[in-house]
């Protein structure tokens, strides 16, 4: 089962969740914990593991074969996002614009546009007692985080049984990027928190999972720390239940900052945690 | 000489568009023919990605020599344009068209 923590607003509490929960899990299953926000991994700063594997990670771009090239133009018509463009009699491609769908290169009638590797990133995979955790981090420069999340999920699935929980730290928003991973998940956990931004975010992201008809339920963060009303009111309006309230308080902020576990030291935690727990396994049925 | 302008409108009174890629219209000037006709690019609102190379490639074909604009384009625009030969004057942004193209021809625009 692959369960994607996403939120919409960023920093209400992703990765504290990812890893409270993966450990949590740990504790009667299998489970891994792959951090899919690739601009800006961050769960590795919780988890002490020891290196199982590291690569590189290529995506591929087309290359223009100027010599076999007919000029007809097919390439810039099929291309979505403008990565090719033809002037006159050349073919400009734009890496950073590429979305490696090899339409292009696969509609090319003379084979004039192979797809050519380029490193984007680093997929690490480590263990942390009995948690496996695999980290993608795109190289500072790329603009594209969709190919090197696609090849994460990828992987999880060459190494990892049906009967090993996948959870996956998404990225922060409602663009490309939590699409690809929310896109690969049975079932969706926001987080969010009592802020206007957070509720204003909270809504995107609801519209976002409903879109892809994605299973979804909301897990509000820093409870206490303002109204959640609204938020409550309206998860029941959109027929998403509300599964968890983690509880605003110094203690959890302090072990945060840390890098420590939350729920093995503050017991409301673990209460809450394990009402996620609970929601998931009977899910899993 | 053919010169492009990023344009909020379609006569020489119109403001220009300080954005490139996706400029409302594209006023073009024939000094040659004496005429100016303008270009409608508000269909790039629809694009998510790469409007730059497009609006680029839709100047290329309009076969403008200069381009008078705000900002100036982005790394992928700027790419397309150079490879057409198209020279770039920016900073035009508070300028009525009539206005960028007297203070282009006194040379008080920059050059991209």
């Amino acid at each position: 089962m692959n369960i994607a923590i996403a939120s919409g607003k960023g920093g209400t509490g992703k990765t504290t969740l990812s890893v409270n929960l993966a450990a949590l899990f740990a504790e009667e299953r299998k489970i891994v914990l792959a951090d899919l926000d690739v601009e800006e991994p961050n769960s590795g700063l919780f988890l002490q593991g020891d290196p199982v594997s590291e690569g590189v990670r290529y995506k591929y771009i087309p290359e223009w074969e100027e010599s076999t090239c007919t000029l007809c133009g097919e390439c810039q018509k099929v291309c979505n996002f403008h990565a090719v463009i033809q002037l006159a009699s050349q073919i400009m491609i734009f890496p950073e614009l590429c979305h490696s769908c090899y339409t292009c290169s696969e509609l090319c009638p003379t084979d004039s546009l192979p797809m050519i590797p380029q490193r984007m990133g680093m997929l690490k995979h480590s263990k942390d007692g009995m948690i496996d955790f695999v980290e993608s981090r795109l190289d500072i420069g790329q603009e594209q985080a969709v190919p090197l999340i696609a090849q994460t999920i990828e992987y999880l699935g060459e190494h990892f049984g049906e009967n090993t929980i996948k959870l996956f730290d998404s990225p922060p928003g409602t663009a490309c990027p939590v699409i690809e991973v929310i896109k690969n998940a049975d079932f969706v956990i926001l987080v969010t928190e009592p802020t206007p931004f957070g509720f204003h975010d909270l809504k995107l992201a609801v519209e976002t999972v409903k879109e892809l008809k994605k299973p979804a339920a909301v897990v509000i963060n820093r409870y206490g720390s303002g109204p959640a009303d609204e938020i409550i009111e309206f998860c029941h309006t959109s027929d998403i239940a509300v599964l968890a309230s983690i509880p605003n308080n110094r203690r959890i902020a302090e072990l945060y900052s840390g890098g420590e576990l939350i729920y093995t030291k503050v017991p409301e935690v673990r209460t809450e945690l394990e009402k996620i727990k609970n929601h998931i396994l009977k899910q899993w049925k | 000489m053919i010169v492009a302008f990023t344009s909020k409108g379609k006569g020489w009174g119109s403001m220009i568009d300080p954005r490139f890629g996706r400029t409302d219209y594209f006023l073009v000037y024939d000094e040659s023919k004496d005429t100016l006709s303008a270009h409608d690019n508000r269909q790039i609102e629809n694009e998510a990605h790469g409007a730059g190379p497009k609006t680029a490639q839709l100047l290329f074909k309009l076969e403008a020599d200069v381009l008078i604009t705000g900002n100036g384009p982005g790394g992928n625009a700027a790419a397309v344009l150079e490879k057409a030969g198209i020279k770039i004057f920016t900073g035009a942004q508070s300028f009525t068209v009539n206005e960028a193209y007297r203070a282009y021809q006194e040379e008080k625009l920059q050059e991209f």
